[in-house]
């Protein structure tokens, strides 16, 4: 889809998508004078998460059912890293993405044997496993998770030990993950991942190597994920099987999936999206799987581009380019 | 003795493995059986199993039903259900890419197994053996619970004659034809729609049974589904979606082969399908009975 000059419509779309960014920054930067900095953690956290599954999910056209595993996986190690081997803040985030790129390698492996749907079960199924193999691991105490784990100061200088501070170390982060999401898909890899997904059996006659390019974005995605898991530990300073478990998987394609699969600022935007309504519901005693249910439903039969997805239709500059138009694998 | 393990421990444990097996089978059949006619990957298939088991608990605590009349009465249940549910949301998404529909039956399966945490609480609620099935046989070798015997004997029953219909009826026949081209069936006058909906109420119908049959055995609880889904997943990437004999060979073998890891390993127990299934799409991408895509 990228060629060297773009048309003017989407000129005029990169303009706007730069605008948007920079007003959302600004937005960022000032929020927590307004909202509850550990929300806004928090919601961070999920957006990167929910960004970083849309690398696989939007551009690599991958329906991935086990991102939970890198998530709460890195979780667990960063937690175990910062309690137990006393690491700094800087290390253990580091030490547990390092681990969800080496389980993303090894589900990604696996699981891109397969594609459409099968591609789907074997990724919900490997994280199963690993979900078990977490629940039996000592080091994870079961149900009662690493809890107390402790904030300690980034590069032995930054403390992080208040929220304030550790909120603007969170959105650094956030940002830096985010960079890292902008620069794969505006790179000729990025745009040869949409090709695949596009039609596989052409880029594949064409001499792409589909598999590498489908294994490398899962293991980006991977990590990233994990980096958004670790983020985690640093807020609420624990480690739980939630994290691990399937419905996490299930709630961040939601999120993906409400935000708009295959738009840059979508999944952040339905991570909040669902945050806020999971906050709400909470106060309820309704369970929150009837929502994320509902949603579901709603998302798939009303609207299946996601919110950012139709807004981009229906702005009239867009709607004679449609080169945005991301759609899932066949 | 078998490798230090007690020849009675071992069957017993089999049996059990056996039981867990049939409800492997009889899940993936229903899988397979939507799979191959709707291009659906059905995610709410472990809800059916918990509505079939909580129908069956309801009937028999509120209307006085016996089990039997449950076994008949709550796979109607779920067939209607299932009907209801692919004549209003499933069937808008034929046209689409199919993974919209796993992912709306994700959410279905989320939606119902909320309702029935909020109507009965995450605990479970116990469900009575009938009397006829509750005692044991001493076999020599071991004692084999005779609930447990029936419950393994009709679920292959159900799956022998799932397969017999499939395979020699003219109902079956026109199902197979819609598998292979579903156009030119419509050119012939079968009113394919109704085959669709059918269909999909009968993978469900089967997914209830296996739940009214499973709940005297475990608790009869909203969560019983979801967990169960995914190994049968599992079952179904091992056997090769679409094969009536690779969900029935492979969820029985997965079961067996659950339980021998139950007594020579236990923590390996959880882990055993899936490192399976991981060996199986590294050597049989396609699964040991599947034929391609």
């Amino acid at each position: 889809m990228a060629s060297a000059s773009l048309p003017i419509p989407q000129q005029r779309r990169k303009h706007l998508t730069i605008v948007l960014l920079l007003a959302s920054l600004a937005l960022l930067a000032i929020a927590p004078l307004f909202l509850y900095p550990v929300f806004l953690m928090k919601l961070l956290c999920f957006g990167l998460f929910a960004a970083a599954l849309n690398l696989v999910l939007g551009y690599g056209g991958m329906v991935a059912f086990g991102h939970a595993t890198f998530f709460g996986g890195a979780a667990y190690i960063t937690a175990h890293a910062l309690k137990v081997w006393g690491f700094g803040a800087g290390s253990g985030l580091m030490i547990g993405v390092a681990f969800a790129l080496v389980t993303g390698f090894l589900m990604g492996i696996i699981a891109i044997r397969r594609q459409g749907f099968y591609f789907a079960m074997t990724t919900l199924a490997l994280s199963q496993m690993a979900y078990f193999a977490f629940f039996q691991a000592p080091f994870t105490n079961a149900e009662d998770g690493i809890q107390r784990v402790p904030r300690p100061d980034f590069l032995g200088i930054v403390s992080l030990s208040d929220n304030l501070s550790l909120y603007y170390f969170v959105l650094a982060v956030f940002l830096l993950g985010m960079a890292v999401i902008w620069r794969v898909i505006h790179s000729p890899f990025g745009a040869s991942l949409t090709a695949i997904r596009e039609n596989e059996p052409r880029a594949l006659s064409l001499g792409y190597h589909t598999n590498r390019y489908k294994l490398t974005v899962f293991v980006i995605s991977a990590g990233l994920s994990g980096l958004a898991g670790s983020l985690k530990v640093l807020v609420f300073q624990i480690a739980t099987l939630t994290d691990v478990a399937w419905q996490m998987s299930g709630e961040v394609i939601l999120m993906t999936l409400l935000g708009g699969v295959g738009t840059f600022l979508g999944p952040v935007i339905g991570a909040a999206l669902v945050l806020t309504i999971q906050n709400y519901m909470a106060s309820t005693a309704i369970p929150v799987s009837i929502f994320i249910g509902l949603a579901f439903i709603t998302c798939v039969m009303l609207f299946r581009k996601g919110i950012v997805g139709e807004i981009i239709a229906i702005l009239p500059s867009a709607s004679s380019s449609g080169s945005d138009r991301r759609k899932l694998e066949p | 003795m078998i490798f230090g393990v007690p020849l009675v421990a071992l069957a017993s444990q089999l049996v059990i493995g056996l039981f867990n097996g049939a409800f492997y089978a009889l899940l993936s059949l229903g899988l397979g059986v939507i799979f191959g006619l709707l291009r659906v990957v059905n995610f709410t298939h472990g809800a059916f199993y918990t509505v079939g088991a909580f129908a069956a608990f309801l009937l028999t605590s509120y209307a006085g039903l016996s089990f039997w009349a449950c076994l008949v009465i709550a796979p109607l249940i779920v067939a209607a259900l299932a009907a209801v549910l692919e004549r209003t949301l499933l069937r808008k998404l034929y046209g689409l890419d199919a993974l919209y529909g796993l992912l709306l039956t994700f959410g279905i399966a989320l939606l119902i197994e909320g309702l029935l945490q909020f109507y009965f609480g995450v605990a479970g609620q116990p469900y009575q053996v009938p009397d006829v099935l509750s005692g044991t046989s001493n076999l020599g070798f071991m004692f084999l619970p005779h609930y447990r015997a029936f419950a393994i004997g009709t679920s292959l029953l159900l799956c022998l004659l799932t397969w017999l219909i499939i395979e020699y009826t003219s109902l079956g026949a026109k199902l197979r034809a819609a598998t292979e081209n579903s156009r030119l069936l419509e050119v012939f006058g079968v009113n394919v729609p109704l085959v669709l909906t059918c269909t999909y109420a009968f993978g469900g119908a089967l997914a209830g049974f296996a739940g009214v049959v499973a709940a005297p055995v475990f608790q009869v609880s909203p969560l019983m589904g979801a967990n169960l889904i995914i190994v049968v997943f599992a079952v179904v990437i091992i056997g090769g979606l679409g094969s009536i004999t690779g969900a029935i060979v492979s969820g029985l073998m997965l079961g067996a082969l659950e339980a021998l890891a139950k007594v020579y390993w236990p923590p390996s127990a959880n882990l055993v399908p899936f490192l399976i299934m991981a060996v199986v799409l590294f050597l049989r991408p396609r699964g040991l009975f599947g034929k391609g895509e």
